[in-house]
């Protein structure tokens, strides 16, 4: 029987929040190592599987995996969520590119001091608003298709529920202009899988609060 | 005129500012994959606004490289489908996986290399201990050690995959910025010198190439009066 994977990172989304995700959305049970200690963090370097000293690391198929874009590549193709050929998955790198630049800025925006904060927030509202869903409402409504690519549930379809899903804490009305989103969001969270990710009680993380950014200065050390 | 040629021809073409950036990483590995490119560059914001206009830019920003019919954006996106057209991205999926891990170390010590000439003058200096800082503390010994730990030649899978040749651009630039960089990292530099001298790679290293130079005020300015 195959190991489940294991994910090691601090009791948040960061980084590591759309492996989870992808995971989840792929009906793949994972284990979790929690860093909440410095000593945690030190031991995992002298250990030496953290290629640039940094976290998320995921073990699996006997490999430690850090950088997050390189463990979701390798997730989505190893579940069958990349596309059926070179043009699908260009297209799902494409999508998912965009939709993960606008979640790492509302992981960053955490860190900042209120005022700051306040003002990425804003920013990232006025991208998702004007740059980022626009094109998706236009790509759903230009196929008619269930999912953004090839007519298939993919890692693009995944990523974008959870960009939607974290912009609407920031700004509940933002899918007011998209009814296509709207359609999508409900059908891709009604997705068995999901659905169940979804849940409270869920491996899911909540939005990063002062707690978790404390906990993660402390073990980084900035 | 040249673009419709070049499209005629099957050239990918590179929509960009005539300056590193975020484009380097694409020349360099279109260049050692030996594949023809032409470049059409951005100069002003009218050229941008054009391109956004009529529809070439999927999230509205450059780089943007025509290819096989298509219009490709985000850099990742773009470097994913050439390394994997010319074979430049390992046999299988774990090295694939490993090539990514490595590619991506690689991308965010780029991110404050190619930011730096865009800096406002108080915040260069900071930057620029961070680059050194990086470089020497972070990311060479990793590949160091890579390197040192296996022997081989390249970094994945004994054979020239999209890593070495980003990396190979990154020890040159960083060098650029700091010239003693590379003292303590003799494997570094025999990758540098073995990829440097694949004939594809030499080419391209040649004066009159397509490779950029490094950033100069004209690029800077120009490139803050387009997008900003």
């Amino acid at each position: 029987m195959e190991a489940k994977p294991k994910l090691y990172y601090f009791q948040g989304r960061g980084r590591m929040e759309s492996i989870r995700w992808l995971l989840a959305a792929a009906g793949v049970e994972f284990e979790e190592e929690f860093l909440e200690t410095r000593e945690q963090y030190e031991k995992l370097l002298k250990d030496g599987r953290l290629l640039f000293d940094q976290v998320p690391l995921v073990e699996i198929d006997g490999m430690p995996l850090t950088q997050s874009r390189a463990i979701l590549s390798y997730l989505a193709a190893k579940y069958n969520l990349y596309g059926k050929d070179l043009k699908e998955r260009l297209r799902i790198d494409m999508y998912t590119d965009g939709t993960l630049d606008l979640m790492i800025m509302i992981a960053q925006a955490a860190f900042k001091p209120p005022k700051e904060k306040e003002e990425s927030y804003a920013l990232i509202v006025k991208r998702a608003k004007t740059r980022y869903f626009p094109v998706f409402e236009k790509i759903l409504k230009d196929h008619g298709e269930d999912f953004l690519v090839g007519n298939r549930f993919s890692w693009a379809d995944i990523q974008l529920l959870e960009a939607i899903l974290m912009v609407e804490e920031l700004s509940a009305p933002i899918l007011s202009d998209f009814p296509l989103l709207q359609a999508f969001k409900a059908r891709i969270s009604n997705i068995p899988t999901i659905q169940k990710f979804l849940q409270p009680g869920s491996q899911r993380k909540p939005p990063p609060d002062g707690h978790y950014v404390e906990v993660v200065r402390n073990v980084l050390k900035f | 005129e040249n673009q419709a040629i070049a499209v005629m021809a099957g050239k990918p073409v590179l929509h960009y500012s005539d300056c590193r950036g975020r484009m380097e990483a694409v020349r360099w590995l279109l260049a050692a994959a030996g594949v023809e490119f032409e470049e059409k560059f951005l100069k002003t914001r009218d050229d941008l606004e054009r391109l956004r206009n009529d529809g070439s830019l999927m999230f509205q920003q450059v780089p943007m490289v025509e290819i096989d019919g298509m219009k490709l954006v985000q850099t990742r996106a773009i470097l994913n489908y050439i390394a994997t057209k010319y074979n430049l991205y390992g046999k299988d999926m774990k090295e694939r996986a490993i090539i990514d891990m490595y590619t991506e170390g690689l991308m965010d010590l780029d991110e404050m290399v190619l930011h730096q000439p865009y800096l406002p003058k108080e915040e260069k200096e900071g930057n620029l201990a961070k680059i050194k800082d990086k470089s020497r503390n972070r990311y060479f010994p990793a590949y160091e050690k890579v390197l040192k730990s296996h022997g081989q030649d390249y970094l994945v899978g004994n054979k020239l995959s999209r890593a070495d040749v980003y990396l190979v651009k990154l020890l040159y630039h960083v060098e650029e910025l700091d010239p003693s960089v590379l003292a303590n990292f003799p494997l570094l530099k025999a990758l540098r010198t073995r990829v440097s001298n694949l004939p594809t790679v030499k080419k391209f290293l040649q004066p009159g190439s397509q490779r950029k130079p490094l950033e100069d005020e004209k690029c800077v300015e120009e490139v803050m009066k387009a997008y900003i």
